[in-house]
C-alpha cells in the first residue's frame, strides 16, 4: 500500500478549454494522489463537468497536459480511460433498465467464449462484487425495478468492476438517503485502504468535511487553491467559491423596487409536486425581480414549470392579481400572460431549422392573423424587425435560420418571442447561460427595462453573482424546500450558499 | 420591379429551393422524349396529370403528416374503403352529393382514429397505421364479403372521365386540391403551426400550440385526401375494388420526400411534393410506352427514389 504523501498518481498542468468563444476551464491544474480522497468544489458552472469529461475521454483539452501515474494520459473515448484505469460514475445515470444488474455491471466485458456469454460466470463475478460492496440489490434484479437509489449503487459498482486506480464520483449522494449514502462511504473507505485514489465532486459542505483529504476550488473555469482538509473550515470554502468581484457587471436599477406593502401579482402558497419540491411559498409584485437560487436538484425548474402549466401540482394554490387559477397548460398560462423562457432554449425554446423571424412570431401568431387564420406577413415582419432592432439582435436578415445565430442572439430571439406577448410575469430560467459576456449584459439590461415597464420577473439562475447582481429578493431552494427568502441585506454571496447547501452558519 | 424581373426572382427562389428534384424531373422528360417520339405531346402529358391524380391528392395528405415527424401507411385502405363507402351510398339509393358528403367524412373520422391513437394514446404513428392499415382493409371487405361492387351513377363515374373545358375533371381537382393545401400550409396560422411543430415539438408546446389537436387535423387532414383519391379512382374503374389503392403509401410518401419533405418534420411544401408526384407519373408513363416489363419499372423506379434523395440531401448539406 503506498500512501506516501510525494507520489501522485494524476496531474493536470495548464489545461484551458473553449467551446467557440466560451472559455469553460482555462489554468487549470489538479494535483490527486494514491489513496486519498480529493474533492472538487465550485458553484455550478464552475468547470467541474468539463474538468470530469476531459478526465473521461468524452472531451479534449484545448490546451494542457495531464499524467497518469507516470504516463502521459489523452484519452479520446471513455474506453481509452477505462483501460488506463480511470472510471468514472457519472450523475446521470447510464444503466439499461431493460437488463438485470449482473448485465448492467458488467455490460460490455461480458465474461465470454467466441462470442456467447457464459451466463453463470457473469453472474457470479457480479454476485461476488455486489457482496464486496455490500450493495442491498440481488444480481438477478431488473434494474427498471429498482429505486433511483438502489440504481445509483448499481451504477457505482458497474464503475468499480474496473480495477481502477483513480474513481471519479460525480454528485454521487445527490440521490441517495442518509443510510444508502452510508453504503457509499464503506465503500469509498475500502478502496483508500487499497490505495485508489478518488475525486469528488458534492455541494453537501458536511459530507465533503467528513470524506475529503483534500479539497480543489474552482471557480468560473479556473483553479483556485487546493487545500488539506485539516486547514480549512466550511465558512473559509464557501468564500473560496463565491468571491469574485461583484461591482462590474450588472446594470443598476433606474427605478426604486415595488415596496414589499404592494399587492403581489401573483402569489404562491404551499405548492407541491410529489419528489419534486414541497411547500414552496413566494409572492411577486409588478416591477419586481424575484430571483430564484439553488443548487443542482434544488426543484426551481419543476416550480417554473409547474407554474406554466407543464406539470400538474399535488398541493398548493397559485392566485393571479388576488384572483385563484388553476393552470394545466402552457396555453392557459399564456392567457393569463405569463411568458417561460425555458432553460435549455434548444429543446424548448427555438424551432433551430426555422427562420428568426418564425420563431420571435411564435407564440403572438394569433396577433398576426386574421379572421380566417390567414397570416398577415407584413404586420408579422413590422413587429419581428421591431423586436430585432430593440434587443439589438444580431442576424444577417429575418429570414436567417435561428440554429446559425450565436448563444446570445438566440436567446435573445428567445426573449423577443414572449415580450411579443407583453406578459405581466416573465419566467427566465438560466438566461444567461452559453452565453457570452457582452450578450449577457444587454439581456441583464433588457430585464432592468421590463421590470421598470411593470413586468412581474422570475429570475432563476445558478450563478450567484447574477441572482445577487439582479435581483430585489431572493428565493433560495435546497432539495425541494425554500430554506430562505432573502432580502437586500442579506444578500450576500456566503449567506445564500448557506441556506443553499443546507448548511446553516 | 419590373415583371420580367419579378418573374426571374421567383424563378430563382423555385431552383435553390427545388433545383435538384426540378432537374431530375427535366432530365426525366428529354430522356423519354429522345427515346420515344409520342412522349412529348399535350395529350400525353395531360395523361401523365390523370395518371398521377390519385397519388398527387394522397401525397398532398401525406406531406402535412411527414412535416410533423409522423407517417401515416394507412391512406391506401382509406382509398379503398372511400370507394366502397361511395359505392354502398348508391346502393342504398342515395343521390351525389350526400354520397360525396359521406365519402369524405368516413375519411376524417379514419383519420380522426388515426390521429387520436397517435397523439392522446401516444402510439407511435408508424405501428398506429401499419395496425389501422389492416383493420381498414379488412373492413373494405365487409359490406360485399370481398366481392367488388359496381358503381355506376353517372356523375360519379363522369368524374373520372369527363372533361369540364377541354382538360379532364381529376386534373380541375388536383389543382383546387393543390391550391387549397400550398394555401393552408404556407399562408395561415394552421400552417405555420404544422411547421413550428414539425420543427421543434418541445418548443410549440412551450409556446402555446395546441400540438395535441393540431395532430389529429392533420391525421383528419390525410384521411380526406386520401378519401378524395379513393372517388377519383373508384370513378375511373366504376366500381369499389377490395384491393383498390395498395401500397398507394409508398408512392405518396415517395412523392413527398422527393419534393423535399424532412422525415425528421419541419420541412416541406406542396410544390416539391407535387413535383416529386409527376416524377412518379412521368417514370410510370415513360417506362410503360417503352414497354418496360413491370418489375423493371419497380427496380427503376427505386433507384430513381434514392438517387434524387440523395443528391437532395448532399446539395441541402452542402448548403450549410
Amino acid at each position: 500500500m503506498e500512501t506516501s504523501g510525494d507520489k501522485v498518481i494524476l496531474e493536470i498542468k495548464d489545461m484551458s478549454k473553449e467551446f467557440g468563444a466560451v472559455k469553460a476551464l482555462k489554468n487549470m491544474q489538479l494535483t490527486v494522489k494514491p489513496g486519498r480522497v480529493h474533492t472538487i468544489l465550485g458553484e455550478n458552472g464552475a468547470g467541474k463537468s468539463t474538468l470530469m469529461k476531459i478526465l473521461a475521454g468524452v472531451y479534449q483539452p484545448t490546451t494542457g497536459s495531464i499524467v497518469l501515474d507516470g504516463q502521459p494520459y489523452a484519452p479520446t473515448n471513455p474506453q481509452d480511460a477505462a483501460k488506463a484505469g480511470l472510471t468514472i460514475v457519472f450523475q446521470e445515470l447510464s444503466l439499461c433498465n431493460n437488463m438485470t444488474v449482473a448485465e448492467n455491471i458488467l455490460a460490455t466485458r461480458e465474461p465470454s467464449r467466441a462470442g456467447f456469454i457464459n451466463d453463470k460466470v457473469l453472474v457470479r463475478k457480479a454476485a461476488e462484487l455486489v457482496k464486496e460492496l455490500g450493495l442491498p440489490v440481488s444480481v438477478s434484479d431488473q434494474v427498471g425495478d429498482l429505486s433511483i437509489a438502489q440504481r445509483q449503487l448499481v451504477e457505482i459498482a458497474k464503475g468499480l468492476s474496473i480495477e481502477a486506480k483513480v474513481v471519479i464520483l460525480d454528485e454521487p449522494t445527490s440521490s441517495l438517503s442518509d443510510s444508502e449514502a452510508e453504503i457509499l462511504f464503506q465503500i469509498i473507505g475500502r478502496l483508500k485502504a487499497k490505495g485508489v485514489a478518488i475525486i469528488y465532486i458534492s455541494h453537501r459542505m458536511e459530507e465533503i468535511m467528513r470524506l475529503s483529504d483534500d479539497i480543489t476550488v474552482v471557480r468560473d473555469g479556473s483553479y483556485i487553491t487546493t487545500r488539506d482538509k485539516t486547514e480549512v473550515t466550511i465558512a473559509e470554502l464557501i468564500a473560496l467559491m463565491v468571491g469574485r468581484d461583484m461591482n462590474e457587471i450588472y446594470p443598476p436599477r433606474d427605478v426604486a423596487a415595488p415596496a414589499l406593502t404592494e399587492k403581489p401579482v401573483l402569489a404562491v402558497n404551499g405548492l407541491s409536486r410529489v419528489e419534486e419540491f414541497e411547500n414552496v411559498s413566494f409572492d411577486v409584485r409588478p416591477g419586481e425581480i424575484l430571483g430564484f437560487f439553488g443548487l443542482i436538484g434544488s426543484g426551481r425548474s419543476e416550480v417554473m414549470n409547474t407554474l406554466f402549466g407543464m406539470a400538474k401540482a399535488s398541493a398548493g394554490t397559485v392566485a393571479i392579481d388576488g384572483v385563484p387559477v388553476k393552470i394545466t397548460s402552457p396555453v392557459e398560462a399564456i392567457e393569463r400572460r405569463i411568458g417561460f423562457v425555458t432553460e435549455n432554449r434548444k429543446e424548448e425554446g427555438l424551432v433551430l431549422s426555422h427562420s428568426v423571424e418564425s420563431n420571435i412570431s411564435m407564440v403572438a401568431l394569433n396577433g398576426f392573423s386574421s379572421a380566417f387564420g390567414f397570416l398577415k406577413r407584413r404586420r408579422e415582419r413590422e413587429a419581428a424587425n421591431a423586436e430585432v432592432a430593440r434587443l439589438a439582435i444580431k442576424t444577417a436578415s429575418l429570414d436567417t435560420i435561428a440554429g446559425s445565430l450565436s448563444g446570445g442572439n438566440q436567446q435573445k430571439i428567445v426573449l423577443a418571442k414572449w415580450l411579443l406577448t407583453k406578459p405581466k410575469i416573465l419566467i427566465l430560467d438560466e438566461p444567461t447561460r452559453g452565453v457570452d459576456v457582452g450578450a449577457k449584459f444587454e439581456i441583464y439590461k433588457i430585464i432592468r427595462q421590463l421590470a421598470a415597464e411593470g413586468t412581474a420577473i422570475l429570475l432563476v439562475s445558478s450563478e450567484l453573482p447574477e441572482v445577487i447582481g439582479m435581483s430585489d429578493r431572493v428565493v433560495v431552494m435546497s432539495e425541494g424546500k425554500v430554506t430562505a427568502i432573502a432580502d437586500p441585506d442579506q444578500m450576500t454571496p456566503e449567506k445564500i450558499m448557506h441556506f443553499a447547501t443546507g448548511y446553516a452558519s | 420591379m419590373s415583371d420580367k424581373s419579378a418573374a426571374s426572382a421567383a424563378f430563382k427562389q423555385v431552383m435553390k429551393q427545388y433545383g435538384g428534384i426540378f432537374l431530375s424531373l427535366i432530365v426525366l422528360c428529354v430522356i423519354f422524349s429522345v427515346t420515344n417520339g409520342r412522349f412529348m405531346s399535350v395529350a400525353n402529358f395531360l395523361n401523365i396529370l390523370q395518371q398521377v391524380s390519385v397519388i398527387a391528392i394522397a401525397a398532398f395528405g401525406m406531406t402535412w403528416v411527414i412535416l410533423l415527424g409522423e407517417i401515416d401507411l394507412s391512406i391506401g385502405s382509406i382509398i379503398a374503403v372511400a370507394g366502397m363507402v361511395g359505392a354502398q351510398c348508391f346502393a342504398f339509393g342515395m343521390s351525389f352529393v350526400p354520397a360525396l358528403i359521406l365519402t369524405i367524412a368516413a375519411g376524417a373520422l379514419l383519420g380522426l382514429a388515426n390521429g387520436v391513437l397517435t397523439a392522446k394514446f401516444l402510439l407511435p404513428s408508424f405501428i398506429v397505421t401499419v395496425a389501422t392499415m389492416g383493420i381498414y382493409r379488412g373492413m373494405v371487405s365487409l359490406p360485399t364479403n370481398g366481392a367488388p361492387a359496381m358503381i355506376m351513377e353517372p356523375s360519379w363515374t363522369a368524374i373520372g372521365t369527363q372533361s369540364f373545358i377541354g382538360i379532364p375533371i381529376v386534373i380541375w381537382v388536383v389543382a383546387v386540391l393543390f391550391l387549397f393545401n400550398h394555401i393552408l400550409l404556407s399562408k395561415t396560422k394552421f400552417g405555420r403551426r404544422a411547421y413550428l411543430t414539425g420543427g421543434n415539438r418541445e418548443a410549440a408546446l412551450y409556446s402555446g400550440i395546441k400540438v395535441d389537436r393540431l395532430k389529429i387535423i392533420i391525421f383528419m387532414i390525410s384521411g380526406v385526401m386520401a378519401a378524395i383519391s379513393g372517388v377519383l379512382l373508384s370513378s375511373r374503374l366504376f366500381s369499389a375494388q377490395t384491393n383498390a389503392g395498395m401500397s398507394y403509401e409508398l408512392d405518396a410518401i415517395a412523392a413527398a420526400v422527393l419534393g423535399g419533405t424532412s422525415l425528421a418534420g419541419g420541412v416541406g411544401t406542396m410544390i416539391g411534393t407535387l413535383i416529386g408526384a409527376l416524377i412518379i407519373g412521368v417514370l410510370n408513363n415513360g417506362m410503360n410506352m417503352l414497354s418496360v416489363p413491370y418489375f423493371y419499372q419497380l427496380i427503376v423506379k427505386g433507384l430513381v427514389i434514392l438517387i434524387a434523395v440523395y443528391l437532395d440531401v448532399r446539395s441541402k448539406r452542402a448548403k450549410q
